[in-house]
This record gives C-alpha cells, structure tokens and sequence, in this order.
C-alpha cells in the first residue's frame, strides 16, 4: 500500500514538473512574442527602457498599474486607448494611448506577458484565454 | 578742509560707481569650476545661478538682472518664480513666487511682465526697480485658449506695434481620424485648424481677448514652442516640433531610420496669414522638400510645391526646440549679434537609435538671413555622452533669455537650473 502511495507521489511530482517546464517555455515563447510586438508598436513612446518619456508617455517599468492585478483594465488599454488627463504614479502625461484593435488576442497576451515581467516588472504572464474573455466584454 | 572732504566725497562716489560696474559686468563673475557642466566654445565661461527649482520653462530677465522663471509645475502653489542676485557673486541669493497658475510662456515689454497659463495670459505692471508693482493685480488680457493636454503649453513674444503673439499648439500629432493610430487617415481639412495649430496676435492693451477678437496670424504650424520677435528684421521667428511617429503609424512607407530622422524640426520666419502646412505636408531637410503626410496621400515620395511657406532653417528630426532668442548683447563676440540661439530640449522619437538633442545650438545670421549653417553651442545638459532613453538626462534646456549685460540664461525643466553663460576671453 506504501509503495503505491510512494509511487503516485513520485508520479504526481513528475507530472507537476513537466507541466511547470512546459508552461515555463509557452511563457518564454510568449515573452519572445511579446517583445518583438513591443518594439514595433509600443517602444517608440514607451522607450526601449520601459521608463515613458517625462510628462509625455507613462512608463511601464515600475508602473503600478502594470505590475497590479488588474489584467483586464490593461487589455482595456490596448485595445481601447487611453486619452484621459489622469495622474499615474503622481504624473500627468500628455501624449493619448491609441489604440492598438487591430493585434490579435495571443499578441496582447504575449506583449502584456512581455512588459509585466521586464525591466524591473515581477508580475505574472496575461494569457490568450484572459485577452478574449476581456475583450467580449468590451465590444 | 572743504576741498578735502569734496575730494574724499568725489573719490569715494567714483570708487563706488566703478564697484556698482564691476559687480555688474561679467568680466569679474567667478563661474563655476566645471563650467556648471557644460562644453562651450573657447572663451565662454558658465555658472549655476539657480538649482532645484522644479520645471522652470521659459525665463526672462529684466533690466536690473532679476530672472522671472515660469513654472509647468506648481510650487507651493505658486507658478511663477523671481531670482535676484543681490550680491553681484552672478548666483540668485533670492527666490519669490507669486502666481496661482503652471504654464511655460513669460516676457518684458516695457514696463510689463506677461506670463502665460496653459490657456491665458496675464499681464502684471513693473515698477521702475523691475518689480512686479502688485503680485495679486495680473490683468486677463487672453482667455479661453484651446488646452487638451497634448501640445497645451502657450508661448508668448511681443512686437513693437502694442501686439502679443501666443503659440496655440495643436492638440495632435497629424490630424488623424483617430490621434496616433496606425493607418487612420488625415481629416480633410484639419478642424483642429481653426482653433489651434497656429499662432495667434492680440492686443496688449485689451483684457479677455480669445479666438473672436484675436487674429490667426499664421496656421499650419504643429506646435511651436520657440518664438521671439526679431527687432532687426521687425519680424516674428517660431520653432516648430515636427510630427512624430513615421514608422509606427505608416511601417509600409517609412522604416524606423526614416523615421528617426525625419521630419525636420524646422524654424520660420513669420509673415501674416502665412502657412506652414501641417499637418498636410512635413519638411525633409535631406531632400530639401516639403512632403505630401501620408495621412494626406505621400508616400514618403511626392512633394508639395506651392502653397506653403518654406523654413528659414531645418534641423534633424524630433530634437524639440524649446526656446528661440536673437541676441542683441555686445558681451559676445560680434559673430553671434543678430544671430539665432535654439534651446533643444532633446528627442524621444528616435528609438531605437540613439536620442538627439539635449544641448544649446547657434544659427549664424548675416544681412538678416541664417547662412544655413548651425553649431552646437552649449552641450553636456543630459550628464550622458549618448542618451538613449529620455529619462536618463538630468537636465533638458528649454528656455532662453539675455541679461542686461548680455549674458545668455538658459533653464532645465527636469531639475529647474538656470544657467548663465558668459564670454571672458
């Protein structure tokens, strides 16, 4: 009875493992998307630091709102834009956030997964599955 | 005794006029070890007059040498600042504040300071020590001015003729459908024309004046943050920020080199009803032309011709002229009077290549017209041999002024320095 016991817990730890591996490469695959959709669409306001340009363009390194928990609000920002006067992180920035409706789910997931986890970000990777839940919402 | 006493009277008077001289001149300012950090030609010399002021934008200095600094932030609510050197040493040993309003223009004509909000302008009466006669007394004289955030900072110059001239900045990049945004097309004509995207003149001596009783005195100028009246040539001069983003907006008719160093950032001299085509065409001071937008139907290929005024002068793209000032000063060599100073406050639209701008430039002018030539000036603003990201500059000049003596002050509006820069052989 031990020993099956034993041997469940070794295959569920090896089950585990292999799906942390796995989804630690679709997370690097989407972080590579990512970064790639993030130079052609986002780095010349948001700079190749992440750090915006003063009181033009908000920066996304450090940004609480990056870094917070409110994915969908951030998917909002792609697929919507952003034009209000609001102060973030005791900033205002004068630049508009335009609209970026024409990338797909996955490059949103992956662009987000991206900046979320650059730079000095630490927060966790946006997946295909929230970007589409978001955006039914939206429309 | 009494031819004594006039004697000592006499000496004593003409030993203090020769001090009241000397503390004034530039020759006998110390400046700063370092050169407040900054490369100069040979025989310049610069100090700190001020540090840490906050976002100091356009200056001015009056007659007796006091620097009126204006604020894009509010400091403990106060939003214009006044910075005397009561001790001839050339640093500000004094600093006051008045005004309830942020915004970046400010000038002396006259007997009068004008200081501008990001929607007004006001006007305060100075006393004959250069003071303002009463902080709380500012009179309305332009109102209702268009500010949606994007290119809302209003700069202000005067003519001779009693006229205030006030950038109106456009509150977009090109006048897409949709601000910024790849493929949306140009609105055919521009609306945002009628209220911004130009250069407004009133009178100095009407109060609440707005677009009604104003002239557009010229349009199809993007955003224009430098503009000094050239009393030479009795004739209005504007710097111009070029449209961003090229690549971004159109990546099948620009690659981001074209985009980085296109379009120029140009400078024009002013005539009424004149119009410089944004957001119809841009300048390409590489092939010499002004360009169809794509927005409009240009491919980076067709060129627009007629209708349009051209630069006096082109410089590389997205370097943001901040500040313009003709010097009129005798301290300088003879080379530099009548010529232009451009305060570049330095790109963030060149990514990925290296950023551009960030220093003090000088055009030369001869029989009232550039050479076509332009040289760095004052340099080592950013404390960074290369900036490629703009956060990591310390300071970004922005406005320009000269002083009695015909120093030329230059501010930052990252840290609030003001620097003072000085010929002594």
């Amino acid at each position: 009875m031990q020993r099956i016991y034993l041997t469940f817990v070794v295959l569920f730890l090896f089950i585990a493992g292999v799906s942390a591996q796995t989804n630690n490469k679709l997370v690097a695959a989407s972080f590579a998307r990512g970064k790639t959709v993030y130079l052609q669409r986002c780095m010349v306001c948001h700079q190749a630091d992440g750090g915006g340009v003063p009181k033009l363009n908000a920066p996304l390194d450090a940004s609480t709102a990056v870094n917070g928990s409110d994915v969908a609000k951030l998917i909002k920002y792609i697929v919507k834009g952003f034009a209000d006067r609001v102060e973030i992180d005791g900033e205002l920035y004068s630049n508009v956030m335009p609209a970026a409706a024409d990338l797909k789910d996955e490059q949103i997931a992956d662009v987000l997964t991206f900046i979320r986890s650059h730079w000095s970000n630490k927060a966790g990777p946006v997946t295909k599955l929230q970007v589409k839940q978001t955006r039914s919402k939206l429309k | 005794m009494k031819k004594v006493t006039q004697f000592l009277v006499f000496s004593s008077l003409f030993i203090s006029m020769l001090l009241a001289h000397v503390s004034l001149s530039a020759q006998n300012i110390k400046p700063d070890a370092d050169n407040a950090g900054l490369t100069l030609p040979k025989g310049f010399a610069a100090l700190k007059v001020a540090d840490n002021l906050g976002r100091t934008r356009h200056i001015v200095v009056n007659k007796q040498g006091a620097i009126y600094a204006k604020l894009e932030r509010l400091d403990n609510g106060k939003g214009v600042l006044v910075l005397k050197d009561t001790d001839g040493d050339g640093r500000a040993e004094t600093k006051t504040s008045f005004g309830n309003y942020i915004g970046t223009g400010i000038a002396i004509k006259g007997n009068y300071l004008y200081a501008a909000s990001n929607k007004e302008v006001f006007k305060y009466a100075l006393n004959d020590n250069g003071d303002v006669v009463d902080e709380n007394a500012a009179a309305t004289i332009v109102t209702g001015l268009i500010d949606k955030g994007q290119h809302n900072s209003k700069s202000i110059t005067l003519d001779n003729a009693g006229n205030i001239y006030v950038n109106v900045g456009a509150p977009s990049n090109s006048c897409q459908e949709k601000d910024r945004t790849k493929g949306s097309m140009g609105m055919m004509p521009c609306p945002i024309l009628d209220s911004a995207g130009g250069i407004w003149q009133f009178k100095v001596d009407q109060l609440n004046q707005s677009y009604a009783s104003g002239v557009r005195y010229a349009t199809g100028l993007r955003n224009v943050v430098g503009l000094d009246w050239n009393n030479q040539l009795n004739q209005l001069f504007v710097t111009q920020h070029g449209r961003d983003m090229l690549n971004n907006l159109f990546p099948d008719l620009y690659d981001t080199t074209t985009s980085a160093e296109l379009p120029s950032e140009t400078m024009y001299a002013i005539k009424k009803g004149d119009n410089a085509g944004w957001p119809y065409v841009y300048y390409d001071h590489i092939k010499g032309k002004k360009m169809m937008a794509p927005e409009y139907g240009g491919d980076g290929v067709k060129t627009v011709d007629d209708k349009y005024i051209n630069p006096a002068m082109a410089f590389p793209a997205h370097m943001a002229p901040n500040g313009l000032l003709f010097y009129t000063g005798n301290q300088f060599p003879a080379r530099y009077k009548n010529g232009a100073f451009i305060a570049f406050h330095g790109s963030w639209n060149r990514s990925p290549l290296p950023q551009e701008g960030y220093y003090v430039v000088f055009v030369p002018y001869e029989n009232g017209k550039p050479t076509g030539k332009w040289e760095v000036f004052a340099d080592g603003f950013s404390g960074k041999s290369v900036v490629k990201n703009p956060r990591d500059a310390q300071h970004r000049p922005c406005g320009l002024a000269e002083g009695p003596d015909g120093s030329l002050y230059i501010s930052d509006d990252v840290k609030g320095t003001i620097y003072r820069i000085m010929y002594q052989k």
